[in-house]
């Protein structure tokens, strides 16, 4: 039992080992900064712009960038504001409208992310580690995998209708097999290891050797993996809404400003410019902080990724 | 080879039936009664009745799924109860606009991807590379709406080369159905000449440091016929492979670049369906767009056979 403790690490102190690595690397810093900035406006948006992004005005339809009004404020008084993006055509502020699209996104992301590294890092590990389940599972992956993946989610919002939690389930789902696919490729070729089958030898409990001992080597690839599945899920979350099928138009996403913004495109191009920018710098964002960690963790896994 | 042969065609056949499980699914599991869904909301009770009738909805589901795979089999993927017609014909109407898009557009991308990874992989960390490398970042990450409402923009709107939207079958002339097939393609092919680019590069810059490679250049081969025929060749398969698995980014694209051009093809079928709740028309195209995708990557894992002579498997 004393070997125990010199044995492999601990997944969260591998996590933690890895910061240091990851920050050293430029595209890292470049990407996370553009991603902090793009919380921070979405986060303190109350502060940034008074008005509320809902807040209708027929009296200022579709003003271009940088016009200025008087807005009626949620607690009765009323303010002078420049719009920096302009109004769209039910004369709502597009500065505001965006910032608030931020957190929508980000949320997007970051949920996604976390429900599908949770569900294919456990569904890889079965997967890889009881060889019975190993055929079943990967059938269906590869089936899931058989449907591109904008098309099987506009399936899946058809299905349950459009809502936050569904549309982030439903992008969600496409983004599992892959995860999955990736994690089990570690833990097969892990399991041959010979401090697995030490572990095994001595006995111990297979819970206990998943996740002691296979699971820290899963942790970098994961890292990568998520940030690319963050970016896809930013990407499908927009297109879906953009669609009309996403998030409700209730709620001002990039995606649905966009949506409104095309009837009046040729005219009034900066309701689709100004969310069209921020939506592809920050997946560009994410992007290049997966790009920069792949690169930073493990050149070997430019190959496998 | 011809085990090889068999053993990759049986693969696919539980992927093709997974697949069809789920699609048929997708109108069984729904909350409320599948028929009730499927005749819509202005419906009669009799209506209702004759449809599920019609599905079969009574019968037990293993049954209801023979059923159906019958007559999907047969190409009967029943009526469209919003647009009021089989949705066979529908597909059969909207089919020509999808396929035109997408083959300019591989065409499009190969033209592009194929040489400029290659060249990035030849001038190896020159700026050439660099450019290359940064191109394929940022295909990557702008959305293939945010660039075609940006390129009809800047060249329809602004520079009025082009028509705005639409689309032109070729039987109506070669210049007409290129003038709006330009942007589109254009706008769907930025993600994807920035996956097969890098691709390119990768896999001719592996084959580059390879003995063979040296070997051409000692007995004095010219560079073009090392690059290409000694290089590129050999780097041809996971080119190729890359250029299957990302026709799932196609295939996604195409229905958003069809909504921002306003292009009357399947992608626009589908959204419409979705917007709809038209089950039968969403199962079809579903269906129809995986087996696509299913059937052509395994066409394409058959052409290494002709592409690598080393592959025998």
């Amino acid at each position: 039992m004393k070997a125990e403790a010199t044995q492999a690490p601990f997944a969260e102190a591998t996590a933690l080992r890895l910061v240091p690595a990851l920050l050293a690397d430029p595209s890292v810093r470049i990407g996370g900064g553009i991603l902090v900035v793009i919380a921070l406006l979405g986060l303190f948006a109350p502060l940034l712009t008074p008005v509320d992004p809902s807040y209708l005005d027929p009296t200022t339809r579709n003003e271009l960038p940088g016009a200025a009004s008087t807005v009626d404020l949620a607690d009765g008084k009323t303010a002078d504001v420049t719009h920096w993006f302009g109004t769209d055509q039910l004369g709502r502020d597009l500065f505001a409208r965006v910032l608030y699209g931020a957190r929508i996104s980000l949320l997007v992301g970051l949920a996604v992310t976390l429900i599908v590294v949770a569900t294919g890092l456990f569904i890889g590990l079965v997967a890889g580690y009881f060889r019975a389940l190993d055929g079943l599972i990967m059938r269906m992956m590869d089936g899931l995998m058989a449907i591109p993946s904008i098309l099987l989610a506009l399936a899946l919002v058809a299905l349950w209708g459009a809502g936050l939690w569904t549309v982030i389930i439903a992008v969600a789902i496409p983004e599992v097999p892959r995860v999955v696919r990736l994690v089990r490729s570690i833990v097969l070729s892990v399991r041959g290891e010979p401090y697995v089958e030490a572990a095994v030898a001595m006995g111990t409990p297979t819970p206990l050797i998943m996740t002691r001992h296979i699971l820290p080597s899963t942790i970098a690839p994961l890292i990568v993996q998520g940030t690319y599945v963050c970016a896809s899920a930013i990407l499908v979350e927009a297109i879906l809404s953009f669609l009309g099928v996403g998030i409700p138009t209730d709620i001002p996403t990039w995606g649905n400003i966009m949506a409104e913004g095309r009837l009046l495109f040729r005219v009034y191009p900066h309701a689709i410019l100004f969310p069209g920018v921020f939506l592809a710098v920050t997946i560009l964002a994410v992007n290049m902080m997966g790009d920069g960690m792949r690169d930073a963790l493990d050149p070997k896994l430019q190959r496998r990724l | 080879m011809l085990g090889f042969l068999a053993r990759r065609v049986a693969a696919t056949v539980p992927v093709l039936l997974f697949v069809a499980v789920f699609v048929f699914l997708l109108l069984r599991l729904t909350p409320g009664d599948p028929a009730a869904i499927v005749a819509g909301d202005n419906a009669s009770t009799e209506q209702i009745e004759e449809i599920r009738a019609q599905l079969g909805l009574d019968e037990p589901l293993l049954e209801q799924f023979g059923l159906w795979s019958a007559k999907v089999l047969r190409g009967d993927f029943g009526e469209s109860f919003f647009f009021k017609q089989p949705v066979a014909s529908l597909i059969g109407q909207r089919i020509e606009p999808t396929l035109s898009l997408a083959l300019v557009t591989l065409f499009i991308t190969v033209v592009v991807a194929v040489p400029l990874g290659t060249l990035a992989a030849y001038y190896h960390r020159s700026w050439l590379d660099r450019l290359v490398m940064g191109f394929s970042v940022a295909g990557f990450s702008v959305p293939v709406f945010v660039l075609g409402y940006l390129l009809i923009y800047v060249f329809a709107v602004e520079l009025r080369w082009f028509p705005v939207q639409g689309f032109a079958s070729i039987r109506e002339g070669l210049w007409p159905f290129l003038e709006r097939m330009v942007l589109p393609a254009s706008a769907l092919s930025v993600i994807y000449v920035a996956l097969i680019a890098r691709i390119t590069r990768a896999s001719v810059l592996e084959v580059l440091g390879e003995d063979h490679v040296r070997t051409a250049r000692g007995k004095g081969l010219p560079e073009r016929t090392v690059v290409i025929n000694h290089a590129l060749r050999n780097a041809a398969v996971p080119i190729v492979t890359v250029i299957g698995v990302g026709l799932a980014l196609l295939i996604g694209g195409v229905v958003v670049t069809e909504s921002v051009f306003n292009i009357p093809g399947l992608g626009r079928l589908t959204v419409d369906a979705v917007l709809a709740r038209d089950y039968p028309t969403i199962q079809a195209v579903i269906l129809l767009f995986s087996f696509a995708y299913v059937l052509i990557n395994l066409m394409i894992d058959l052409t290494y056979l002709v592409l690598d002579p080393r592959i025998r498997y």
